[in-house]
């Protein structure tokens, strides 16, 4: 099941050329892009790891791209992802997020229902991939 | 590939492109406020004929390719080697040999880091700010320091050298220093020297040129000289330029920036009498020969 999370991610993967657009757009508006990859694919992780700091006043995409390369290439079975943060407001705001890479394969998720006191159920969602422990998923 | 290839006739009109690059005003822009400086004047134009040139040729599908343009600027302090960086970079804009065209100034300081492991991710994150533009390094020999074979200057240099190979559509680097040690610090390079393709050398100053740029900086600052300061201030230049540590126009901004205070000072002083338009904005002989130049120069310092 492809996960839908961020911009764009009803679309087809973008293309290099695509995220460095998206990416000339993002430093158009003096936004820092920061990279960061995760195998834990569940909507409410919100805490990915960083790929190095964030990246302020560049005003090319093709720091960022070679970012992006190095990160697919130490993690080329990760979901990797690219924040854009408009700091204009005097703290960092999120404008715009988006998956760059994800694994070839998504197990995708499944739905566990508790039942607790009375006849009421607590739903929990997991992802098949986090049975195996961190940095074994998606081998 | 453009298949549709022009025919060997087809005449090209070079001027058109010329003027739609804007590097016009760019090089018009050096002429008229960079005084002296003809070879570097010359080697500028030579490259942007370059540029110009690959441009069209890529315009009728013949082989074009982006010609490597590191480059290392060398001469005395003050030979304006900062200023000239900067309208490189607007000029290679222009020709859209790179794409932002901002110029990104650093020193060892910004490239070196201070222990193991720092450099690298400090010298990478200087090169993604200069990513599209030119990356400017000032007194480029400190990165390599020979007599300390642990330094990690060395670092620096060669993820400088791997960067300017591989992403050399990506940025220009510009090399400055003080001409004996750039050639010191290239000799013991061979790498680095090998991927700098113009070597550009910045002559002194004549007295003449330094007198014109002192007036260029004060028509900028709006004053002007009194026909006799004018007169006091050939002679500063002459005497200065017998005296140790001259850096050229920087001595001369210096010296326009002390009698600046000074003529502030005079017109202070006499304050209770009305006061010209004029008087602010001129600069009187005694502003310039009250200056320590001429006291070492008549033997009372």
């Amino acid at each position: 099941m492809r996960i839908t999370q961020g911009a764009f991610s009803f679309l087809p993967d973008l293309t290099d050329a695509q995220i460095r657009a998206q990416l000339e757009y993002c430093l158009g508006n003096g936004w820092a892009i920061s990279v960061e990859f995760t195998d834990d694919p569940h909507p409410r992780n919100t805490f990915w790891e960083m790929w190095g700091m964030p990246m302020f006043d560049l005003k090319d995409a093709a720091g960022i791209m070679s970012e992006v390369e190095a990160c697919r290439k130490a993690y080329p079975n990760h979901y990797i992802k690219l924040n854009a943060f408009d700091s204009t407001s005097g703290w960092e705001a999120l404008r715009l997020s988006f998956i760059i890479n994800r694994p070839k394969h998504e197990p995708g998720f499944v739905l566990e229902r508790q039942e607790t006191q009375g006849r009421s159920i607590r739903y929990t969602t997991r992802s098949y991939a986090t049975r195996d422990p961190e940095g074994e998923r998606y081998a | 590939m453009d298949t549709m290839l022009a025919p060997q006739d087809l005449t090209l009109d070079i001027d058109a492109v010329y003027r739609e690059s804007n590097v016009q005003q760019a090089l018009d822009a050096l002429d008229r406020e960079l005084i002296g400086l003809a070879p570097v004047k010359r080697r500028v134009r030579e490259i942007a004929a370059l540029l110009l040139v690959e441009k069209l040729r890529r315009s009728i599908g013949l082989h074009a390719e982006a010609p490597p343009l590191h480059m290392s600027f060398t001469g005395n302090p003050g030979t304006g080697k900062t200023t000239v960086a900067m309208r490189m970079a607007s000029i290679l804009h222009g020709l859209g040999y790179v794409r932002k065209g901002q110029l990104v100034a650093v020193t060892r300081d910004d490239l070196v880091g201070q222990y193991i492991g720092h450099t690298a991710p400090k010298t990478k994150e200087v090169l993604k700010r200069a990513m599209g533009g030119v990356l400017f390094i000032d007194e480029a020999y400190y990165l390599y320091r020979p007599d300390n074979e642990r330094d990690y200057g060395q670092e620096a240099i060669e993820i400088l050298l791997q960067i300017m190979e591989n992403q050399r559509d990506d940025l220009v680097v510009i090399f400055a220093g003080y001409k004996d040690r750039m050639d010191r610090f290239f000799s013991s390079n061979p790498g680095l020297a090998s991927r700098v393709a113009h070597h550009i050398d910045f002559p002194d100053y004549s007295p003449d040129e330094l007198l014109a740029i002192a007036n260029l900086m004060l028509q900028r600052m709006q004053y002007s000289l009194s026909e006799d300061a004018a007169v006091a201030l050939r002679k500063y230049i002459a005497l200065r330029l017998t005296q140790p540590r001259f850096s050229n126009a920087r001595s001369i901004r210096n010296a326009l920036d002390r009698a600046r205070l000074r003529q502030a000072n005079r017109l202070f002083e006499r304050r209770g009498e009305p006061l010209t338009r004029a008087a602010l904005s001129t600069i009187e002989p005694e502003d310039i020969r009250a200056s320590r130049v001429f006291g070492v120069a008549e033997g009372n310092p």
